[in-house]
């Protein structure tokens, strides 16, 4: 089951940038890439806990910025020789406006 | 009994309709109603009558004759105005038709952009022939026009105006042209092409108002720029004409809801074109248009039909602009590239691979395969056993067999050109081997081959392989990053020579193997793009490493640093009071003095950021950049005004250095030490660039370290007058600022390029002058405090929604 919320307009997030919702669990990152599509992913890197939301963005994937893990955006999973993955969100680009699905924060919340 | 069938619309999807039903001896009373007053032309090929290639007659696809013969009832200039559903009548203002089954084909209107002006006598949209007509009769060599809108449509339009020989600008919202069509690359080459043939491009242009009295004049835009305009094109997109069903009461989303059969929702109203919405679905190319005039057509003569959407693929009608593009071509994980890149000939091609099928294509410069490869997309053929020449097209597509790249090159004959660039065959470059030129450097000394785009460094290579044999090495010092094969110097030198001013020409001209980059390079490309064009070049602040982002240093936990600038280490009563009230109003963690000369706030939450950098801008306090590749601080010792050794004011020197340097972006950080007298307390000789003040005047010395290597600074020039220290230390961090790799701090650098040669450019009055206007020149874009811009947005900074009160709900 999923729960579309609205959160803000894409135009809020910078194009090869991101944005955090602060839940109640943590806060989730919003990226968009240069081509606009947006990814939701915990904003924590499961290395040293780093903001991915500070990363650099660069096609599908971003760069942590404490140590250098790069994670693929769609998956969460570390890319290279680093092993960790993110937990990811659905998200919706509808309009112009970006949808989160409140039911798989929940999700998690529950986990 | 004849049915009677009244169609609104004679547009091009609703004339195919009429076709293929006459054509399959379908019986029919037709009744025709549209609001322009004539029938059904071509307005795919508005673009060839706006440049003058063709004639509005040539591109007629029914005439008076065709309509008489199938007898259709044609009521042109007639805009209906209403549908009578319950007694089955169309209403025109002047007559009416009664319906047993309607079509409903009113095409799509030009989205207008809401700005003041936009009502002004001059400003058209482009669908139709009087806009065209309006457009070409105020396209008079000389005129001036604007067009909004970089997509297709636009683009067209600028380029009929253009070739009728008027001064058009194109204003496009996004970053690339073409943005849905075309990734950045592409959109670079287009943008190329098209201001070669003189038109003028402005991307990332938002539009605020269209100015004028009687009639348009000219544009404004959001960042102030103004164009004059004779005429004002709108061309930023469309949404379907939808009014007649929403008055009908029919479903209606974004267009007029359909099923497969184009039937609505009253079972005797169809709908067909671009005002119809199938499956969450708008359309806009003819293609499919065609496809659901064909289901139609097939639906009212009682057949089985239903309209599937297929991908359709676009190319641009402009004269001479060769590209194409088809499918999804988004950047996604599972997702793999294919790309070639032909910088000399200006090719791009893209493919866009998922799993073993092609999904995607991109091509700019070289379109041949385009029907190939779309083939391909539309199949979704398995292309694993054809993948390693794929992008080499049909051509390769059979019997490819895995070649040994040396095998290749030594097949090749003497007479081969290898650099394109200089017209350098195999021979002359295995001449060059023989005669004694065995490193890569020596062959572009001797032949130039290789060493102007570059692109061709690795064949160089390979003959160099194959000629030395056992006795060649490659070159040691590795590429950039993945994404090339460039080193950080060759893109240097490249960014200048051809004059590449942005991150995608670098992308596309030097050949980069990425889409976009990833983080080890796009810092290193914004850094070289700021140091060399300071005025074309606009910083992108995405292809910043975090802390020059934000301006603060991030902590290990999230959290930031914050460090005011204290000019060569002075501060006051007054400044250390604001320091103080920051560190309680903000509950700062810990403070501690730099080894810089300096107040660290340390801890400070990133929303907080804009505020706490308030509070010290209204103290007198700018950023001290202690985050960023550039100058940090310059350390100073108490000079001759209080210490009895002091020679000189080495106190008020340092802060004359500090306010000429400041603010500059430097390859790595760049600090200064200035000590008044040989016991040099400052201890300058082991920084970046040292200064020691004596009796006679100043000795300045360059390259020292104190981190992970320790290195005394070595002399570079003594000179007499403290603005002679103010104009060689400028001019060296220039030179340094023009030459060095990103991240290589100068005492790294000046062991690369030599510190004989430093001085050569730093004794020579007019080199060290010319240094130091060009680093003024930076300073006049770049010395600017960052707190003050940004702490004006502190939305920016703080979390987009908060969601933490509905979860616990």
């Amino acid at each position: 089951m999923t729960n579309f919320i609205d959160i803000a307009a894409l135009d809020d997030i910078p194009r090869q940038g991101a944005r955090v919702v602060k839940t109640a669990q943590g806060c989730v990152a919003l990226f968009r890439t240069a081509d606009d599509q947006v990814f939701a992913l915990d904003d924590r890197c499961p290395h040293k806990s780093g903001p991915l939301s500070e990363g650099i963005v660069h096609g599908a994937a971003v760069t942590c910025p404490l140590h250098g893990w790069v994670f693929d955006m769609a998956t969460g999973q570390a890319q290279g020789a680093d092993e960790g993955q993110v937990q990811t969100y659905a998200v919706q680009v509808s309009g112009g406006r970006v949808l989160l699905d409140a039911a798989s924060l929940a999700r998690r919340s529950a986990a | 009994m004849k049915q009677r069938l009244v169609v609104i619309g004679a547009g091009m999807a609703s004339g195919r309709m009429l076709e293929l039903l006459f054509d399959a001896g379908g019986d029919f009373d037709v009744t025709l109603f549209n609001a322009e007053p004539r029938g059904n032309y071509n307005r795919l090929m508005l673009s060839p009558v706006l440049s003058g290639e063709k004639t509005y007659a040539q591109i007629v696809t029914h005439d008076a004759d065709w309509y008489e013969t199938h007898g259709v009832d044609c009521r042109f200039d007639e805009p209906v105005v209403r549908i009578d559903r319950e007694n089955r009548v169309v209403y025109s203002a002047t007559s009416s038709a009664p319906y047993d089954a309607l079509v409903i084909a009113t095409g799509s209107a030009p989205f207008i952009v809401p700005v003041p002006g936009k009502d002004l006598p001059g400003v058209v949209a482009y669908r139709d022939l009087e806009d065209t007509n309006t457009m070409i009769a105020a396209s008079a060599p000389g005129a001036k026009a604007v067009v909004i809108g970089g997509g297709l449509l636009g683009l067209e339009a600028a380029a009929g105006m253009a070739a009728r020989g008027a001064d058009v600008t194109v204003i496009h919202l996004m970053g690339h042209l073409m943005e849905r069509q075309l990734d950045p690359a592409a959109g670079y080459l287009l943008q190329k092409d098209l201001e070669n043939r003189g038109l003028r491009i402005h991307c990332k242009g938002a539009t605020k108002a269209i100015l004028g009295t009687d009639r348009v004049e000219a544009v404004l835009l959001e960042d102030g720029t103004v164009y004059p305009a004779d005429l004002v094109c709108m061309a930023v997109g469309i949404r379907p004409e939808v009014r007649l069903a929403n008055d009908a009461h029919l479903t209606v989303g974004r267009g007029i809801t359909v099923d497969d059969q184009l039937r609505t929702s009253d079972p005797a109203i169809f709908a067909l074109g671009e005002c119809v919405e199938h499956d969450q679905q708008l359309f806009g190319l003819v293609a499919p248009l065609y496809d659901q005039a064909r289901v139609l057509a097939e639906t009212l003569l009682g057949q089985d039909a239903a309209f599937k959407p297929v991908q359709t693929a676009t190319k641009l009608k402009v004269t001479g602009v060769d590209l194409f593009s088809a499918g999804d071509f988004a950047d996604s994980p599972g997702r793999e590239d294919i790309v070639f890149r032909d910088p000399g000939r200006g090719v791009y091609k893209r493919l866009i691979i998922e799993g073993d099928r092609l999904i995607g294509a991109v091509m700019y410069g070289d379109t041949a395969d385009g029907a190939w490869f779309f083939d391909k997309i539309k199949t979704a053929a398995p292309i694993s056993d054809l993948r390693d020449t794929l992008i080499f097209g049909p051509a390769f597509a059979s019997g490819a067999s895995t070649m040994d790249p040396l095998a290749a090159v030594a097949a090749l004959p003497p007479e081969a050109e290898i650099c394109g660039c200089n017209g350098i065959c195999k021979g002359k470059i295995v001449n060059a081997i023989t005669d004694g030129a065995n490193t890569l450097d020596a062959i572009r000394t001797t032949t130039k081959a290789s060493a102007s785009c570059g692109t061709c460094t690795g064949l160089v290579e390979q003959i160099m392989a194959l000629t030395l044999g056992d006795s060649f090495t490659a070159n040691t010092n590795p590429p950039m990053c993945k994404c090339t094969d460039h080193t950080h110097e060759d893109v240097r030198r490249l960014i200048k020579s051809m004059e590449l001013k942005s991150i995608p020409a670098v992308m596309q001209e030097l050949g980069w193997k990425t889409v976009g980059g990833c983080a080890s390079c796009r810092p290193a490309l914004n850094y070289y793009l700021i140091a060399d064009w300071p005025l074309d070049y606009a910083d992108d602040r995405q292809s910043r490493f975090v802390n020059e982002r934000n301006h603060a240093n991030i902590q290990k936990d999230g959290t930031y640093s914050v460090v005011p600038r204290m000019w060569g280490g002075v501060t006051s009563s007054a400044e250390l009071r604001a320091i103080a009230d920051a560190a309680d109003k903000y509950a700062v963690p810990m403070i501690k003095v730099t080894g810089g000369q300096r107040i660290d706030l340390l801890g400070v939450q990133k929303q907080d950021l804009p505020a706490i950098w308030s509070d010290f801008n209204a103290a007198g306090m700018v950023s001290g950049h202690a985050y960023a590749k550039g100058l940090r601080t310059v350390k100073t010792c108490v000079g001759k005004e209080f210490c009895r050794f002091g020679t000189q004011d080495s106190t008020g020197l340092g802060i004359k250095l500090e306010k000429l340097l400041w603010g500059s972006w430097t390859p790595a950080k760049v600090k200064l030490g200035v000590s008044g007298c040989p016991r040099n307390c400052a201890e300058a000789t082991c920084k970046d660039i040292g200064i020691i003040c004596v009796d006679s005047g100043y000795q300045i010395s360059v390259a020292g370290a104190a981190g992970m290597d320790v290195k005394e600074t070595e002399a570079l020039i003594t000179v007499a007058s403290e603005d002679e220290v103010l104009e060689a230390t400028a001019a060296f961090v220039q030179l340094y600022r023009e030459n060095a790799r990103y991240l290589h701090r100068i005492y790294k650098w000046v062991a690369s390029v030599g510190l004989d040669w430093c001085h050569d450019q730093i004794i020579d009055p007019a080199k060290r002058r010319a240094l130091f206007d060009r680093f003024m020149l930076s300073q006049s874009v770049y010395q600017i405090d960052p707190w003050a811009e940004l702490a004006a947005r502190p939305a920016d900074w703080a979390p987009l929604a908060d969601l933490t009160i509905r979860a616990a709900e």
